[in-house]
């Protein structure tokens, strides 16, 4: 598959890609219902709140509330959606595990502004830790999908799927990777480009980065395989498996902390059953800044020639590893 | 269990409520006997604020919910939440009281694989409604259910019962902000206001007077009572019930350990405690039960008490 064509605008973002499919459900789920906390024209949410206005509660800058009675509304027989910001659904992150996860109510969370993606609104604001934490919640689906309609394909799994739902879209504007014949499952990845050499496992805005990646060492004459990962729990493990008996090498891009994200998924999936070189590409414990979301991914270790040479280094070790295939 | 059991007639001049107050006084009673045991045969647990909020469970269960318990479709009953989850053990009293327990089961309170979790957990206990155990979080989802049965065009209410230090959680007013924004005139809180939390009285560690008015000024339909008088406690849920606008919140005064001699007003028996044989023969004795299920009940042969 070719790298990406940028067809940015401010309407081809994974928030408002959600927004529109979340609209496009209401018809279909009847019990819908969704809740925001004063962030709807940044989340997509305001497309629901024009089409079903009696189906939309505005819940105030208040997020714990918002989460909690998100699942007092789930238990009532309804569909909560909460949406919010990355970093606030941090701010409820304990509402989300007691009387969400725990309590296994039937909400979705669904974030936009996540990682360095956020860009010029800075560290405060880029959640680099979110899926870390929920993807450690007993019982939460965590998706990230890639591309605008992936993410329309992952919010219809998303509401079809009976269970809590934690979803990241994105902020900035995103390529269209994906063509109409694209299927998304919870808990599947899919291979983008078919390689021997290498398996490069993406999610997220990094999918489209990963694919650069891949032309970049083609060009070295390295066939990577590229994996799009747009659920990070439950994993594909036998997708990885069985990509990493075949290359033997591993790198894994998120925009996210690389502790405990879809590069620990993968390794925590690796370690037991297939152990490899993995290298991973994201934020290196520390907090982001201001900046446009490109120059972030240079400055922090984001972009395609950053998970090129994490290729290239995995690779390396893989020639030394003493019982490398 | 709701059918056997008298209605709160109390809004009814004409009607003889004997029997009401009576029925309450004595599940009251009993669930005291049963969180005390509970706690006793757990060797933990919180005996201060599961005895103070005794009255208030026994008045909801008795004369006020309308449809309650596991078997109760979702549309065709109130709701009732412990967000101080703490006060389980007088949750589970009620729950033996009502028939969704077994007396027997309180000896399993806080053991591996017992449904009577340290805390409510609906997903161990369908009837409690939420897991509770972080305060704050219970009057959110009572929150939710108000507002997603009045979403659905359902009548039926939502009752809370919060604990006095637990609203020092930035959580409970969001919630009551959120409740007075959608009017939510279906949803009620009973706060018991003992005065105490685990370490000192609330005035030490953080002051949450003048209470009323906070209340009031968050736009709640508010009153003042004596959590322990179950007359005044059925009056007041009866005018809770006639506000139209706005929701409801019962600032119940009452005694941490109440109906335990000497725990009352006693400060070391607020928190997380084991319960000797002898100070909980002591407690049961008091409470009215006699020797011989005494003994029976200290052995773990907990029966009926009625």
């Amino acid at each position: 598959m070719a790298a990406p064509e940028q067809i940015g605008s401010s309407g081809d973002t994974l928030r408002e890609a959600f927004g529109r499919a979340l609209a496009a459900c209401g018809e279909r789920y009847r019990e819908l219902v969704v809740l925001d906390g004063d962030v709807a024209g940044g989340t997509g949410a305001h497309h629901f709140r024009t089409a079903y206005p009696d189906r939309f509660y505005q819940m105030g800058i208040a997020e714990q509330n918002m989460m909690g009675v998100a699942a007092g509304m789930a238990a009532s027989g309804l569909i909560p959606v909460v949406t919010t910001f990355a970093v606030f659904a941090l701010r409820s992150f304990e509402q989300a595990r007691l009387s969400v996860a725990y309590a296994n109510r039937n909400v979705k969370i669904v974030v936009s502004h996540p990682g360095l993606d956020v860009g010029p609104d800075g560290g405060s604001a880029q959640a680099i830790e979110d899926l870390a934490a929920f993807r450690a919640l007993p019982g939460m689906t965590v998706l990230s999908p890639a591309d605008p309609y992936e993410v329309q394909l992952a919010t219809e799994a998303m509401l079809a799927h009976q269970g809590p739902v934690y979803m990241r879209t994105g902020r900035s504007p995103a390529p269209r990777l994906f063509q109409d014949d694209h299927r998304f499952e919870i808990g599947r990845g899919q291979i983008l480009v078919p390689g021997r050499h290498v398996t490069i496992i993406g999610c997220g805005v990094e999918v489209s980065r990963c694919l650069a990646a891949g032309d970049l060492l083609k060009a070295k004459g390295i066939e990577a395989e590229i994996i799009n990962m747009p659920t990070i729990k439950p994993i594909d493990a036998a997708l990885i498996r069985a990509s990493a008996e075949k290359t033997g090498a591993v790198v894994t891009a998120e925009d996210h902390s690389i502790i405990g994200g879809l590069g620990s998924a993968v390794a925590e999936t690796l370690a037991t059953s297939v152990p490899c070189p993995v290298e991973f590409v994201g934020v290196t414990d520390r907090f982001g800044e201001s900046g446009e979301p490109e120059a972030l991914a240079q400055a922090y270790g984001l972009s395609a020639p950053h998970i090129e040479r994490a290729a290239l280094r995995a690779l390396e070790r893989k020639v030394e590893a003493p019982h490398a295939a | 269990m709701a059918d056997a059991l008298p209605k709160n007639t109390l809004d009814d001049p004409g009607a003889d409520n004997t029997n009401l107050i009576e029925a309450t006084q004595i599940m009251a009673r009993n669930i005291r006997r049963y969180a005390l045991i509970g706690i006793h045969h757990a060797g933990s647990g919180h005996p201060g604020g599961s005895l103070s909020c005794a009255d208030m469970l026994a008045c909801l269960g008795t004369g006020e919910l309308q449809g309650y318990g596991p078997d109760v479709p979702d549309t065709d009953r109130d709701r009732l939440i412990l967000s101080k989850g703490h006060a389980a053990p007088a949750l589970y009293g009620l729950g033996v009281e009502a028939g969704f327990l077994k007396a027997a089961d309180m000896a399993t309170l806080r053991q591996l694989g017992s449904p009577l979790q340290g805390h409510p957990h609906v997903g161990a206990l369908p009837w409690v409604e939420t897991s509770t155990g972080s305060l704050g979080q219970g009057a959110s989802v009572a929150v939710g259910m108000a507002l997603g049965l009045r979403h659905q065009d359902n009548t039926h209410r939502v009752y809370a019962i919060l604990g006095d230090g637990e609203l020092q959680e930035g959580q409970i007013w969001e919630a009551a902000m959120g409740a007075a924004h959608y009017q939510l005139s279906n949803l009620c809180f009973l706060i018991d206001y003992n005065k105490l939390q685990s370490d000192a009285p609330n005035a030490e560690i953080m002051g949450l007077e003048p209470l009323t008015d906070k209340w009031r000024a968050f736009g709640w339909h508010t009153q003042i009572l004596d959590g322990h008088v179950i007359t005044d406690l059925y009056a007041a849920l009866n005018q809770a019930r006639a506000e139209t606008e706005k929701p409801s919140v019962l600032i119940c005064n009452t005694v941490k350990g109440k109906g335990v001699s000497y725990m009352e007003h006693a400060p070391e028996w607020h928190g997380s405690v084991k319960l000797t044989d002898a100070q909980t023969a002591a407690a049961l004795e008091g409470l009215g039960l006699g020797h011989t299920d005494r003994l029976a009940w200290l052995k773990g042969e907990i029966h009926g008490s009625a």
